[in-house]
């Protein structure tokens, strides 16, 4: 019988041989250069665009990826460039990006945290995605935004607006384009004082979500400033598809104004509710009853169809701005789809040239160059005016839009009217207010 | 006390859908013994019948306006409905205004095909099954439903309002000595909680006094029998398929001025419907009723400022809250029998 003992010497050189080719894969895997996660190394550079293809806010994410596919055509060379040419920098060339082809992957988001990150992160470990970008939710850019400074991946945000994205949730790795609540309720408060007085009673619906409570806040601090008293505020169940048994308290009540924090499908219900038990025709304290919709989306008005009428909110953007950004961008995407954008497909064009450029400027994919080369940006033309990156938090400060439901839309996209463009001015604020407070920036994060 | 009317009305509104689903729920749950995932989607369909015929009385033709811009500064299309161009801008403009309550005709063949499909073409197979397999097969069929809807008309909900004559609000407070405007409640919504008391009505008129309504009650009771006596059952049954998917419908096309309809309508029904069931007692007709209308009554009250000042979050979780009450004290619900879904 063979001797099976092993000795000391075999035993050693055993397990050197059996760690050496345990490890052989991975060392193959990764350039021995390699800085930074999903270093691209050969003609190309690959996007991940992270969007609700399925779930309530797909028609979004639609229109989101319309515009990812449009700006991709503009930063490889192809059609008429869009804003490239109206973009106050001139890095970008028309040659893809550092002169690598733009190439892209999709996931489904599905407004969901969960599905959110898992496409995420198959982007970025099995497509090799350098950057993500997209989302119509703030729990999933929250979410996505977490995952990516993890996985040293640069986050360009989409359509996210509660304070907590830039504010306690804020990340070196990420960046937002769209405005917040905060900005939405410094925007809205003049206006409202201009057309409703200081004098008013507000009664809110809230959405019992994190986006519902900063944007009550916001516009609570906002008007409540300005002599408005908040006489009572209901949270609503994200769930809820049938508003009546919280609207039918309003007419109970003394409020003269009702505030509708509600997004997607919760606003087109909570508004359609509202307007039918009569609160635009009901008059309150000797005043006209009216309702104020925080955050509009043109693709949610179209849905509640002419309950919007009259009605005030705010906006990121508009179509039917007349700035040469805007115009060109309008003009791009009109060509090619047939229809204007939403805000969501403007922000979205936006952050993925913005991300382009950072990385021309830097003259690196580098995570943390790029977040060098964003951080304190100025840039113009891109549709919203002068605009700055603000290092200490990321977030986009430019004009802010307040818009009303228009009396007599000319044509199905036609539903918004721009009431008045907010100076940068008057939604700005400091990186350590209240509504923002917590949480810390970090340092980037190249990953690798 | 015009605070508890209102909700009172509003219970009773919010119950109206929940009965009529559950209605349809129990009918085909009663006589098939299937247990009907698909049933929102049906819901669903209903109403994106009236969206269709919304769109179809809309069908245009283009010509171009050289006084008015696009929004690319080219010369606007203007559309016109073929239906305005035969039968004049009045007429032809009332068909489109009235087209929610006209999609009712237009739904009833719609939904009864559907029904007769789904049975005969899907549901029929899983008879014999495990009600595990037959939930799984009609969620799956609910999904597969509501994907092909979002594939034509995309996921935003899609306005369609009711005529403009039955719009606004009618003044309780006027008629019950309470002051002008403290209870008002819209038109469109009265006109649903009678709609749904006709069809419940019609529906229970129909299984009591007809013969046909005999037989199915009979083969309810006791299938075997009916069938030695020569009746074809099984046919019978089919038939308060196709009628329970119409209930459905319905109950979804006048849901739509209330709340504009999308894919996904079904399902945000769907999980509570099931509730009032097993509340009324599976395969009660009545049972079905009555907890669709006391559920809906107790989720408003839970939803009043007062309440949820003491109770926060109660509005969230008071319909299960009852289930578990009514099922620990009465296990087979409300009005439930012996010997349905036991062994």
């Amino acid at each position: 019988m063979k001797d099976m003992r092993i000795s000391r010497r075999g035993l050693l050189k055993g397990t050197a041989v059996l760690g050496a080719g345990l490890a052989a894969p991975t060392v193959l895997m990764r350039p021995a250069s390699a800085a930074f996660t999903n270093e691209p190394t050969g003609g190309s550079v690959t996007l991940g665009f992270n969007v609700p293809q399925s779930g309530p806010y797909a028609d979004e994410g639609a229109d989101e990826l319309r515009a990812y596919e449009l700006a991709v055509e503009h930063l490889n060379g192809g059609g008429d460039g869009g804003m490239m040419s109206t973009f106050s920098s001139k890095a970008l060339k028309g040659n893809g990006i550092l002169g690598k082809k733009v190439e892209y992957v999709t996931g489904d988001t599905q407004t969901k945290s969960d599905a959110a990150r898992a496409s995420a992160k198959s982007m970025i470990e099995k497509d090799g995605a350098i950057m993500i970008t997209g989302g119509s939710s703030s729990g999933v850019a929250v979410a996505v935004q977490a995952l990516c400074q993890e996985a040293g991946i640069i986050f360009m945000a989409g359509l996210t607006h509660s304070n907590d994205t830039t504010g306690k949730d804020k990340k070196a790795n990420g960046f937002r384009h769209f405005f917040n609540s905060y900005m939405s309720g410094a925007a809205l408060a003049p206006v409202l004082k201009n057309a409703y007085g200081t004098d008013r009673k507000a009664y809110h619906l809230t959405a019992d979500y994190n986006w519902g409570y900063t944007t009550e806040e916001a516009v609570r601090t906002s008007t409540e400033a300005m002599g408005w008293e908040t006489v009572s505020a209901v949270k609503t169940p994200l769930a809820a598809t049938d508003f009546s048994a919280y609207i039918t308290p309003v007419l109970q009540s003394d409020a003269d104004v009702l505030v509708l924090n509600h997004y997607g499908g919760n606003m087109v219900n909570s508004l359609t509710n509202a307007v039918q038990f009569g609160l635009r025709d009901r008059q309150a304290n000797g005043k006209n009853f009216e309702i104020i919709v925080p955050l509009y989306s043109r693709l949610m008005a179209k849905g509640a169809g002419a309950n919007v009428k009259g009605i005030f909110g705010s906006t990121n953007w508009h179509w039917s701005l007349q700035d040469e950004g805007s115009k060109a961008f309008v003009k791009s995407f009109g060509t090619k789809y047939g229809f204007p954008p939403s805000q969501a497909a403007h922000t979205c064009y936006v952050q993925a040239i913005l991300y382009a450029d950072a990385v021309e400027r830097a003259q690196s994919f580098n995570p943390c160059a790029v977040v060098e080369a964003l951080e304190g940006f100025e840039f113009d033309g891109m549709g919203n005016g002068p605009t700055l990156y603000r290092a200490e938090d990321h977030q986009c400060f430019k004009d802010v839009l307040v818009v009303k439901g228009k009396e007599n839309p000319s044509s199905e996209f036609d539903l918004l009217e721009i009431v008045e463009v907010t100076p940068v001015e008057q939604v700005t604020y400091a990186p350590d207010h209240p509504q923002f407070a917590g949480g810390e920036l970090g340092k980037c994060n190249p990953g690798a | 006390m015009d605070a508890i009317i209102l909700q009172i009305l509003n219970g009773l509104d919010k119950g109206s859908a929940y009965a009529l689903i559950a209605l349809g729920l129990t009918l085909i749950f009663g006589t098939l013994g299937v247990v009907n995932f698909a049933h929102g989607a049906l819901f669903m369909l209903g109403a994106f019948c009236a969206v269709t015929l919304n769109a179809l009385l809309k069908t245009s033709y283009e010509t171009i306006d050289p006084n008015k811009l696009d929004f690319l500064g080219n010369p606007a299309k203007v559309e016109t409905p073929y239906i305005v161009d035969w039968f004049g801008p009045e007429f032809g403009g009332a068909m489109i205004e009235w087209s929610v309550p006209l999609a009712i005709l237009f739904a009833i063949p719609v939904m009864v095909l559907v029904g007769l499909v789904m049975e005969r073409g899907l549901i029929k197979y899983f008879y014999s099954r495990p009600h595990a397999d037959q939930i799984l097969v009609t969620f799956g069929l609910a999904i597969v439903l509501q994907e092909i809807v979002k594939g034509f008309y995309g996921a935003n909900p899609i306005p369609t309002p009711a005529p403009d004559a039955l719009t606004g609000s009618f003044d309780f407070g006027v008629l019950l000595g309470f002051d002008p405007g403290s209870i008002i409640y819209p038109y469109w919504r009265l006109i649903y909680f009678l709609f749904a008391a006709i069809m419940i009505g019609g529906v229970f008129a129909f299984l009591r006094y007809t013969t046909f309504g005999m037989v199915v009650r009979a083969g309810m009771a006791d299938r075997e029998t009916v069938g030695i006596l020569g009746i074809n059952i099984d046919r019978r049954f089919t038939i308060m398929f196709a009628i329970a998917a119409c209930v459905a419908g319905l109950a979804g096309v006048m849901y739509t001025p209330i709340n504009s309809p999308n894919y996904h309508m079904g399902m945000d029904f769907l999980v509570l419907s099931f509730v009032v069931v097993v509340v009324g007692g599976m395969g009660s007709l009545p049972g079905a009723v009555a907890a669709g209308f006391l559920l809906g009554v107790l989720e408003s009250f839970a939803s009043m400022g007062v309440v949820l000042n003491v109770l926060p979050g109660i509005n969230q979780i008071i319909i299960y809250l009852v289930a578990i009450i009514i099922l620990l004290t009465r296990p087979r619900g409300l009005m439930g029998r012996k010997g349905v879904m036991e062994e």
